[in-house]
């Protein structure tokens, strides 16, 4: 702080703010951290259950619909419950990790090899 | 459908003011479409005469704008990243028309569009079929490794490739839902409670303090619904650019 002290010194300062914005930005989408996500108790808990209700319903619907279609009843609807069921389970477990809503069940890898974030990246609204 | 007038589910029907029918197809103008063509204009009206002249130092107006820009903008940026830049219009645009949706259906007498699965469903499934355009055209047919996560024991892959193309598959459903289920059930909560308010005569100031009390709340899901549909579009998004 104390050595960029002049008041005119507006350069130095536009340039550590770019620099900053540069670093925020490079950080997001990377971990597959939810940055910016944030809900009560209540909203986490309502967001928990729909993830957790709603493949497992989809998936006995979808089942149901397919053994309409293919003469199959109840074979699709079974493995398609199970199916289900575990994508609900997969959605609760990434929701409560902080895996965002990303596929896996860890982490993202760094992607530091990735070109295209070296290059100029600038903040949204410069244009 | 039919709901009578006094229940707390009437306010949600569906009336057609134009009828316009087009071969089997029923495409009246409903008051539906009426409150979604006012959002629509408000927005517009809201952001064009705010921004007209705009100055260096804003003024009110202006500076409201400014503040839905830049919290759009600032949340693409974060959530997404720089190659989500190109995506800012659509979030920012399903942003505003969720948030006016969801902010007009409080003024009494109004309409809740987003209180309908059909509408939300919709808008869901746009962001869907675009992240996934979006998933193809930047990776081709390397997205669908997005099914099959890195570092992932072969053995597990016949069983969870299918678990996760089902949960790609339910979210529109799941985003859907959970706008559609905040909107109705608040707007049928404010409803039960008024009811109450004249038929009780002097402890209908119950009812009516909890109403107060129900519609500020109202205000904070209207907000927080349409900032959770938004955010909820840029991780898809940022799952569909970054493939891991």
């Amino acid at each position: 702080m104390s050595e960029h002290g002049t008041p005119d010194d507006l350069k130095s300062l536009g340039e550590r703010l770019d620099k900053a914005r540069r670093d925020r930005e490079a950080e997001a989408g990377r971990d597959g951290k939810v940055v910016g996500y944030r809900e009560g108790a209540f909203g986490f808990a309502f967001r928990i259950g729909l993830d957790l209700v709603i493949p497992l319903v989809g998936g006995v619907g979808l089942g149901w619909l397919i053994d309409g279609w293919l003469g199959t009843r109840p074979w699709a609807m079974v493995v398609l419950f199970f199916l289900g069921a575990g994508a609900g389970m997969m959605n609760v477990y990434r929701a409560v990790m902080g895996l965002g809503s990303a596929v896996g069940y860890r982490p993202a890898e760094r992607r530091e090899e990735r070109p295209t974030r070296e290059n100029g990246a600038r903040p949204l609204d410069e244009e | 459908m039919a709901v009578a007038e006094t229940s707390p589910l009437h306010q949600f029907t569906v009336e057609s003011l134009v009828p316009i029918h087009v071969g089997t197809f029923n495409l009246s103008f409903s008051n539906s479409a009426l409150f979604m063509v006012i959002a629509v204009a408000l927005i517009t009206a809201f952001l064009v005469l705010s921004t007209r002249g705009a100055r260096l130092v804003p003024t009110r107006w202006q500076s409201l704008a400014e503040l839905s820009y830049e919290f759009v903008a600032g949340m693409v940026r974060e959530n997404v990243g720089h190659e989500g830049r190109p995506y800012f219009p659509f979030v920012f645009s399903i942003f505003m028309f969720v948030l006016f949706g969801n902010l007009i259906s409080l003024i009494p007498g109004s309409f809740a569009f987003t209180a309908h699965i059909v509408v939300t469903f919709a808008l869901a499934l746009t962001v869907f079929i675009a992240v996934t355009l979006v998933g193809f055209i930047r990776h081709g047919f390397h997205f669908l490794s997005f099914f099959v996560p890195r570092g992932m024991p072969a053995l597990m892959v016949p069983l969870m490739v299918p678990i996760e193309i089902l949960s790609y598959l339910f979210r529109p459903i799941s985003l859907s839902v959970r706008l559609f289920a905040n909107m109705m059930a608040g707007h049928t909560m404010l409803l039960v409670f008024a009811g109450f308010i004249l038929s009780l005569g002097v402890f209908g100031v119950l009812p009516l303090a909890i109403d107060v009390a129900l519609i500020l709340f109202e205000v904070l899901v209207a907000v927080l619904q349409a900032y959770v549909f938004a955010i909820l579009t840029c991780l898809y998004f940022q799952d569909a650019i970054h493939l891991h």
